[in-house]
């Protein structure tokens, strides 16, 4: 071992001392003796409280078992901070909680106290195998090479090559049918699904929850609705999910004509009433934060803001797509209908959208 | 010898038993003395390991009540006011667990926050270990790892709280297939893939369940593994203090001490978990109701460790092109997808970057102190603050209500303050750490500046200078001074061009950045001469002051110290390898 103590005269450069790593001037490793390893009767003292952390943990559970069995897990407790807090759940945390916490403290007590607590000194040893070990290792592959010929077998490398890239193949080709289309989806590109919606001519347009048909009437300036085709329930009910419901949703609101500086279509309202998607074209949120006075539709998720009274163009936040617009109309029992299905797709842009 | 008891004996035939068939007292009689060093903040990774321990464990608990169905049902337990709705089995399930099962809330409690713990403790323990360039050789691939686990972490969350199919989770998912429809070209139909055709569908939680119980842990499992593994293997890091060198390490044996200290430590995590997850409610899905693809709840946040995702999502401006009729939606992809994808990967690769700028390839096992690395120290509060950023963005409206500030106002003003402040940040950064040098070298030369005046006899005034503790001396000592790497040559002796110029040049310059400022530590016959010095001034007050702590000075021989014949410099170490080895 060479001392490394920075010598007189060993100076260099800008007047340091060689840069040594882990130089450390100080030998002694400090130690002070604690209370317990003098005074006899604190180390008893400390003795007596890990016991009682391990006891105390012992009666903790007990009361655990105890708080399952007699407490009605609908009822509730009022605690001071917490609140009005479920009876159960509170008995059992805390019960469990501090009889795990006790476990541990009692342990860390016991280590800190009574075991000794002078630091002890190991040497390191380098990571780097010995040089007689990787000459043997070199070596035992090299016969390896040599004794199945890998270098001299062209052929049979090549070969091996090929058929391991290729075995991965149908665990991927099988993942294909990750999407199997339903007899509806048939013959459609999800391209084409995310093009459509439920939306025809002559949907009714039902407001979403009671699914009654609206009026314009109903509906007052300034008023937001938000509503489904009539034919939804029926729908989900057959498909037994709720896909459809995710591109039908739209919001019907109200609006002086005169407010209505541009639509995406000409005469796309009915009389003020404007129908646009509820689903946001950022990244699909659904959107019902509507700010009567400045026509705005907010998202909630990322803040995107469309203008209702314009088109739903997008004035601020990261969508990059108006909200669509559905054309609609009445139909001759008077209620709102839908003219057409939408002439964009609603929701997410996607690579095919174009 | 002590005496044996009879439990002890049958311990001692069991270990031979065991030790005849697989040799396991080889390694124990190697481990069970094993060295670990202590300091607070390597609580934090055992924080992350206790914490999955217990999610995994909580974790399997749920799965026994937990339907992983999209199905529709009716409500009918005991939550009234959601009494008759029609919703997934998946959501009712989990309203059974928290109403209908005795301590099942509790262990859905246990689980989310174990959860929010696990991810935090692993951000810190990486945080802890940039900082401290424990990540340098040769612990680069245990960093990996980590870099990966939390990764892998991020996912286990989020695929978990989508498990439950209320209105939050499923928001969130349906966000995270407007994510996938963007990636360009293939995003569509992996969209379908994944959810089995259009949004929701009714498969996806139960594909996600598979990857949340099984997937996802079996890989954290094993890369846990492995990372103890290493740890073990190559030694914990330790910080520069008394008697500790780069060729040994000073701590407590595994046995006793750390086996209780360690073992209790996972008993008060687990216990605090379950208290919290007692007294604290964590994501009350009853209050949010079933999902509907058509309704959102206002002002609702994801966990904690996605905010810096939706943070950026929300600040993105919103660019979309469109070429030959395909369509690029860079205000998605960028944020959600490349964003995250860049800052991950140059996470994992900085401890390579860091090890070519400085030409270091030394073992490293004492701790750097972050000030004796400013640049490195002001590149992570950089990557910090960009963070930070983004998570204020996440936050932006409830900022806007908090302060009564305008939404669009946060927004704009993220959009210029996640570029500006993050070279701040390093700027400022770098040059505390270099303060913090130069006052090292102060103590070194001079001893502490104690603020007392004192009178001599013949009337000077002198500032009272104490000697630093021998712990000062040794942690302020550690300090290594490096050289950048020479500049290269555009050619050699023999006129012939040098064709790597560029690189080397390139690597030159960094070098010096990285290495440049840095405050020379002080010769060892100076550090001697000032604290001799401080002590002489110390001294003279001595008799007016009684002293608890007058830690004289004293030279002391230093430990061991460096393997004979290996490069102790980063450029001695240059100049071997080009001298061939
Ligand atoms: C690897 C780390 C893991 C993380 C970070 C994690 C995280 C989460 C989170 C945040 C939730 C939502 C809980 C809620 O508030 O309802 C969850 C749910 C769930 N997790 Fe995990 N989990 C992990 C591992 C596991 C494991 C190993 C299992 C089972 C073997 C499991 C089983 C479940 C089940 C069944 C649910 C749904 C039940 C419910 O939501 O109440 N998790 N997980
Ligand atoms: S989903 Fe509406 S702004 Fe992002």
């Amino acid at each position: 071992m060479t001392d490394i103590t920075p010598q007189e005269g060993h100076d260099q450069g800008h007047g340091s001392a060689p840069a040594k790593l882990g130089y450390s001037p100080v030998a002694d490793i400090p130690h002070k003796p604690r209370l317990t390893d003098t005074d006899p009767k604190a180390a008893r003292r400390a003795e007596r409280q890990v016991a009682t952390m391990f006891l105390l943990s012992m009666l903790l559970i007990v009361l655990f078992v105890v708080a399952y069995v007699t407490i009605d897990p609908s009822s509730t407790v009022y605690i001071p901070v917490f609140g009005d807090v479920g009876a159960s759940n509170f008995a059992l945390g805390l019960t469990m909680g501090g009889a795990v916490f006790l476990i541990g403290a009692g342990a860390i007590q016991w280590a800190k106290k009574l075991m000794p607590d002078v630091e002890v000194v190991q040497q390191r040893h380098d990571m780097q195998s010995p040089r007689r070990a990787t000459a043997e290792a070199a070596a035992n592959y090299e016969r390896g090479k040599e004794e199945s010929g890998f270098a001299r077998f062209t052929l049979i490398r090549r070969t091996l090559i090929g058929a391991l890239v290729l075995f991965p193949i149908p665990l991927v080709v099988v993942l294909r049918d990750l999407w199997t289309a339903s007899p509806a989806e048939a013959g459609k590109s999800p391209a084409d699904l995310l093009s459509e919606t439920l939306w025809t001519k002559g949907s009714r347009i039902v407001s979403d929850g009671t699914y009654l048909p609206v009026k314009p009437a109903d509906l007052p300036v300034g008023g937001l609705v938000s509503a489904v085709p009539a034919d939804l329930q029926e729908v989900e009910e057959a498909e037994g999910n709720l896909n459809a419901r995710t591109k039908a949703a739209i919001i019907l609101v109200r609006m002086d004509p005169e407010e209505i500086r541009s639509q995406q279509g000409e005469g796309w309202d009915y009389q003020g009433i404007l129908a646009y998607s509820k689903i946001c074209t950022h990244v699909g949120c659904p959107i019902a934060l509507y700010e009567q006075r400045t026509h705005h539709l907010l998202c909630p998720c990322h803040q995107s803001t469309f203008d209702l009274a314009d088109s739903g163009n997008v004035v601020f936040g990261p969508a990059a797509r108006r909200m669509p617009q559905l054309q609609i109309g009445v139909d001759e029992e008077g209620y709102l209908v839908a003219m057409n299905d939408f002439q964009e797709p609603v929701g997410p842009s996607f690579w095919e959208r174009g | 010898m002590t005496t044996t008891s009879p439990v002890e004996k049958a311990g001692g035939a069991t270990a031979t038993y065991v030790d005849q068939r697989i040799g396991s007292n080889k390694f124990l009689s190697r481990n069970l003395g094993k060295v670990f060093p202590d300091h607070w903040s390597f609580m934090l990774g055992e924080i992350a390991l206790y914490s999955f321990i217990v999610v995994l464990l909580t974790g399997v608990f749920l799965t026994l009540w937990f339907k992983p169905s999209m199905a529709e049902v009716v409500y009918d337990g005991s939550y009234v006011p959601l009494k008759g709705i029609t919703m997934s089995q998946a959501y009712q399930s989990t309203l059974d667990i928290s109403f209908d099962v005795r301590g099942g809330l509790l262990l859905r409690q246990m689980h989310h926050w174990g959860a929010l713990i696990f991810i935090a403790a692993m951000a810190v323990h990486m945080f802890r270990v940039f900082f401290t360039g424990a990540f340098r050789k040769p612990r680069e691939f245990n960093w990996l790892i980590g870099v990966v686990l939390t990764t892998l972490g991020l996912l286990a969350g989020f695929s978990g709280y989508s498990l439950p199919d209320d209105l939050l989770s499923g928001t969130g998912l349906q966000i995270a297939r407007g994510i996938v429809q963007a990636i360009p070209v293939v995003g569509t139909w992996a969209a379908f893939l994944l959810f089995d055709g259009e949004f929701p569908g009714t498969e996806f939680i139960s594909r996600l369940y598979g990857v949340h119980i099984l997937l996802i842990p079996g890989l954290i499992l094993a890369l846990v593994t492995v990372h103890l593994m290493l740890v073990w293997t190559q030694k914990h890091t330790q910080f520069p203090g008394p008697g500790r060198t780069n060729d040994n390490v000073v701590g407590y044996p595994l046995l006793p001490i750390y086996m209780a200290k360690a073992g209790g430590f996972f008993f008060v995590v687990f216990g605090i978990i379950a208290l919290v997850g007692g007294l604290v409610t964590i994501n009350p899905i009853w209050i949010f109701g079933p999902f509907t693809p058509d309704q959102v709840s206002a002002g609702s946040q994801p966990d904690w460790y996605i905010g810096f995702l939706d943070g950026a999502l929300r600040i993105m401006p919103n660019w979309e092109t469109v070429i030959f009729g395909w369509t690029i939606s860079w205000n998605i992809f960028i944020p959600a997808l490349i964003m995250p994808g860049v800052l991950f990967t140059a996470l994992g690769l900085y401890p390579f970057i860091e090890a070519w700028v400085t030409g270091d390839k030394r073992e490293h096992n004492i701790l750097d102190r972050p000030r004796n690395a400013p640049v490195r120290t002001g590149l992570g509060m950089m990557a910090i603050s960009f963070y930070v950023m983004l998570w204020i963005g996440g936050a932006n409206d409830i900022i806007a209500t908090a302060f009564d500030l305008s939404i669009n106002s946060i927004t704009l003003f993220l959009r210029a303050a996640i570029f500006i402040v993050p070279p701040i940040v390093f700027i400022v950064t770098r040059r505390t750490c270099l303060g913090l040098q130069r006052r090292d070298r102060e103590k070194l030369l001079h001893g502490y500046e104690s603020g007392r005046i004192l009178r001599l006899p013949h009337g000077e005034f002198i500032e009272v200078h104490q000697p630093l503790s021998q712990k000062d001396l040794a942690v302020i000592t550690s300090k290594v001074d490096h050289e950048p790497l020479p500049a290269p040559d555009k050619a050699d002796a023999d006129g012939v061009r040098n064709k790597k110029y560029r690189s080397q040049s390139l690597r030159h310059k960094l070098s010096v950045f990285f290495y440049g400022a840095n405050v020379p530590k002080p010769s060892a016959a100076e550090i001697e001469a000032g604290q001799h010095h401080a002590a002489h001034s110390a001294e003279i007050e001595a008799p007016l002051h009684d002293y608890e702590d007058a830690d004289e000075f004293r030279r002391a021989h230093g430990g061991v110290l460096h393997h004979p014949g290996m490069a102790e410099t980063n450029i001695e170490q240059q100049a071997e390898e080009h001298s061939g080895h």
